[in-house]
């Protein structure tokens, strides 16, 4: 299996470890880390849900796809649920091919597609004490409630 | 009328209140029961951005409903 929902924190040194082979003239791996702000709020922890079964699944059939499109060698993907703090490794996708356009186009397509279609929640915890579901559509939080421009201003 | 479980996740679970609940429906898709649970527990995302799995499988909104069914919704995916 190649991609993992990962209940401890990510250990990029421990996976790249994994794309290593004498075959290999590029690695490229990319970490997503925990920022401390987004749309303009300040962040102060994540919570991560995923559904693991679909998750896992969903997640090698891109891995698959990777393979297929691209000429890699070795591929390796892991998102982490749970409570992280700024600054957390929150997903991890490394690739090794014997040139670097393959490894970085497989790269950016994996974690492009495990953004888009991986069962994965983010919720956001606000220095305001408010909480949020990432992309989900809610009934009007305070946090949503107020104006962009008393935001940025 | 048959009898499936839904199940929440993430949003819709704190929408609903509840992880799952057993559902007596005349819905005959997924994308129907959706529409019958929206109303009933007011998510407001717009279906195309969720997606729908119907005993641990991804299914498109238009699958049809068996007796018994386990049906998982899923609000927009935020992985990253």
């Amino acid at each position: 299996m190649s991609f993992k929902i990962q209940k401890e924190p990510i250990d990029p040194h421990a996976l790249e470890a994994r794309l290593r082979d004498d075959r290999a003239g590029a690695c490229v791996t990319f970490e997503g880390w925990v920022r401390d702000h987004n749309d303009g709020e300040a962040v102060t922890a994540l919570d991560y849900e995923a559904h693991e079964p679909i998750a896992v699944a969903e997640g090698e059939k891109i891995l698959a796809e990777a393979r297929a499109r691209f000429d890699v060698i070795a591929i390796y993907a892991e998102h982490r649920v749970g409570a992280l703090a700024i600054g957390d490794c929150a997903v991890w996708v490394g690739v090794s091919a014997a040139h670097r356009g393959a490894a970085f186009d497989a790269c950016r397509y994996v974690i492009d597609e495990i953004k888009a279609r991986v069962p994965i929640w983010k919720k956001e915890h606000y220095v305001s004490g408010e909480s949020g579901w990432v992309n989900c559509a809610t009934r009007a939080p305070a946090h949503q409630a107020k104006p962009a421009a008393a935001e940025i201003s | 009328m048959i009898e499936v479980t839904a199940r929440y996740f993430a949003a819709f679970r704190e929408q609903a209140g509840r992880e799952t609940e057993r559902v007596e429906t005349v819905a005959r898709t997924a994308g129907d029961l959706y529409g019958e649970l929206a109303a009933r527990h007011g998510f407001a995302d717009a279906r195309a951005r969720c997606k729908v799995a119907i005993n641990d499988e991804l299914r498109d909104w238009d699958a049809e409903l068996a007796e018994g069914d386990v049906v998982l919704f899923f609000p927009p995916v935020a992985g990253g």
